[in-house]
């Protein structure tokens, strides 16, 4: 069958659209994430569906309501809803309420630190319980746009209004300012710890040097980055939010300061998702017309996962071993593929 | 209406001074038994019961856009929930956005025309302003909110007006016409309106720009009527009651004429205006006869931000006249209207 159908883009991009395996979730779905050896497609509300090699699904009630934010460890996913709880989910599929907002207002962002520690924000508190010991909150002057853990120590990032702020939930009055004006709502820390990214309202990305505070710019997008993914190694950030992927250089101890981007895998189509392989250089993005890519940061060189002309894709994952490739589209329309 | 206007969800943002009866309209919109589902975004959560299955708790954070427009701030909070509420899409048919008495309707409306994602999903349907008859004309005097949010209206519920007398009713209306002559308005006692004069307005389609005129002079202002039952009849004069204001910094300017304009003239000059003066102009409105050219053009906007598209072929007969409305503080309007005279074709 596949030598006889044509590939859409390009007579010479390698295909392997017949290796994946299909699943139909029939919910629209906003992540996925490896818990062991299935994958977990968190829905827009109150499900996630477990997918395992065969493709089999075993759907969980996790909120009663939508899902607004998830996080997860490869271990368990912790998730925000709009009923005002924080939940998690362990890969045996057992659930686990962890806070409900006294007010019921909307868990905006969650966050998972390596150690078992969490976070969530509701409004403009963002609140971290690591361990036995006690719930811990923080004021910040606006509505939390996004949550990260730091890869070392017990420090949280909280993306807001005109910057972030660095916090130490175990240390008094530790809470250190980054300011850049406009709105940050997505926030990550580099692998090695030495720079935070945000993700802005407007389409561009702003970062922090970590040892000296001294800013990095990140613009030229024509949509809003929503998907960011470090490389194998923190070398490179790749993310959303333009018709090519966008890949920040952070190898050097400058990180991307006065350096281009590598811009792979063009398409007529705006890159939606991004995750880069855990091991390699390689990377996967799904686009707004449907096509998933795996393309190699090295050469820029692609490989067909799945064909355009289906709703946008909304999730990507890999395994921890990168073994196995998750993706599902808006409306549910998910695949497996096994390398 | 557009095929991709259809299938966005309508928003409905109401505003209103303090006390003027915005929770009263909103319970009255929720009651009525139109089959019809709502999300509510609402501020000061849970103070004022509101019997609805969806209600969101508002921050009315307004934060500037980084693109060097000064005048263009959007509601940060409102993109958040927006963004959380398409997860829910289905569970409800429309959004009514309620603001608190104090809040500029401009960054709610531009909302909904700067973000991209938001804009992809909901469409503005109107600016519904409430106001109290007994105390608008006070509060005009005292509290520039006040007249924003009546400049601002696509469409006014003027409330309370069994606590005025005939003479405080004219009054309050002239005052209001003084301000927004365009908009629609409606007397009510208790917030009572027909659901059809503020829902589904599509204030902002431009698909529905069908004429610009004064809402007094339409004839179908059914409202008209009460004035002959009164016995201070012998106090109206031919323009049914209304006396002249002049509020000394919020006016409408309009716009006419009947010869083409050249496009390439009126385009740049109306976009210059715009950048220039945008902070002035809370709202404008036009509908053009331009040169050679056998469409209407229409176009609305929201201080900087315009909108504007080819809307159909003029019709047999119809007179090719174009006219523009600009709503504002302190308009320059000699500026405007030599500027607009250059743009006819001579």
């Amino acid at each position: 069958m596949k030598e006889f159908t044509p590939a859409p883009d390009s007579a010479s991009i390698v295909s392997v659209t017949d290796r994946v395996k299909p699943v139909t979730l029939g919910m629209g779905v906003t992540s996925a994430h490896f818990l062991g050896p299935r994958v977990a497609f968190v829905g827009a509300e109150e499900k996630v569906a477990f997918v395992d090699a065969k493709g089999e699904i075993t759907s969980v009630a996790v909120h009663s309501g939508g899902i607004l934010s998830t996080a997860s460890d490869g271990k368990r996913l912790i998730m925000g809803g709009d009923d005002g709880k924080v939940v998690s989910l362990d890969a045996k599929g057992e659930v686990t309420l962890l806070a409900t907002d006294p007010k019921r207002r909307w868990i905006d962002a969650v966050a998972l630190h390596p150690d078992g520690a969490y976070a969530w924000s509701a409004g403009k508190t963002a609140t971290v319980k690591s361990g036995k010991t006690e719930e811990k909150s923080l004021d910040v002057p606006s509505t939390v746009g996004g949550l990260a853990f730091a890869p070392k120590g017990l420090r949280l990032a909280i993306a807001h209004y005109n910057g972030a702020t660095l916090w130490f939930p175990n240390m008094e009055g530790s809470a250190e300012f980054l300011p850049w004006a406009g709105s940050h709502l997505g926030v990550t820390f580099s692998p090695d710890n030495k720079f935070l990214v945000t993700s802005m309202h407007e389409s561009a990305l702003h970062g922090w040097r970590l040892a000296d505070n001294r800013h990095m710019r990140m613009t030229g997008y024509p949509g809003r980055v929503r998907s960011m993914s470090w490389s194998a190694g923190g070398k490179g950030l790749a993310t959303s939010g333009a018709d090519t992927v966008i890949i920040w250089p952070f190898a050097s101890k400058d990180g991307p300061m006065g350096k281009e981007p590598a811009m792979l895998a063009p398409l007529q189509a705006r890159v939606a998702v991004v995750a880069c392989h855990p091991k390699n250089d390689i990377l996967a993005c799904g686009y707004s017309d449907g096509t998933v890519l795996m393309v190699r940061l090295e050469d820029g060189a692609e490989i067909l996962v799945r064909r355009n002309g289906t709703p946008p894709v909304a999730a990507i994952a890999w395994n921890a071993k990168g073994t196995l490739l998750a993706f599902a589209d808006e409306n549910g329309d998910a695949g497996l593929l096994e390398l | 209406m557009s095929e991709a206007t259809a299938s966005k969800i309508p928003v409905t943002v109401l505003t209103g001074y303090l006390g003027a009866g915005k929770t009263t309209l909103l319970n009255r919109i929720l009651s009525e038994n139109h089959g019809k589902k709502y999300a509510v975004i609402v501020n000061e959560f849970g103070e004022i019961g509101i019997d609805n299955d969806l209600i969101i708790g508002a921050d009315e954070e307004v934060f500037e856009m980084n693109n060097g427009c000064i005048c263009c701030t959007v509601r940060g909070d409102l993109v958040r929930i927006m963004d959380g509420l398409m997860k829910r899409k289905g569970k409800f048919d429309a959004i009514i956005v309620e603001t608190t008495g104090l809040a500029d309707p401009a960054p709610v409306a531009q909302t909904f025309f700067v973000d991209e994602d938001v804009q992809k999903n909901a469409r503005l349907d109107a600016v519904v302003t409430v106001a109290d008859a007994k105390w608008l004309s006070d509060r005009l005097k005292d509290a520039p909110e006040a007249k924003n949010q009546i400049a601002f209206a696509d469409v006014i519920v003027l409330n309370k007006t069994d606590l005025v007398t005939k003479a405080e009713l004219a009054e309050v209306e002239a005052r209001i016409r003084a301000i927004n002559p365009y908009a629609k308005l409606h007397r009510t006692e208790r917030c009572s309106v027909a659901l059809a004069d503020v829902l589904d307005r599509g204030a902002f389609d431009l698909d529905r720009i069908l004429d610009i005129e004064p809402d007094f002079l339409n004839a179908d202002d059914h409202d008209h009527d009460h004035d002959h039952h009164g016995h201070d009849h012998h106090h109206h004069d031919h323009g049914h009651g209304l006396k002249h204001y002049h509020d000394e910094d919020m006016q409408s300017l309009s716009l006419k004429t009947d010869k083409p304009l050249d496009p390439d003239v009126f385009m740049p000059w109306l976009q210059n205006l715009v950048q220039v003066e945008g902070g002035k102009i809370l709202r404008s409105k036009g509908i053009l006869a331009f040169r050679d050219d056998d469409d209407r053009y229409v176009f609305q906007g929201v201080h900087m931000m315009l909108e504007g598209n080819h809307q159909r072929k003029w019709k047999e007969g119809e007179a090719r006249e174009s006219r523009l409305v600009f709503i504002g503080r302190e308009l320059p309007e000699e500026l405007i209207r030599t500027g607009f005279e250059s743009c006819i074709v001579s």
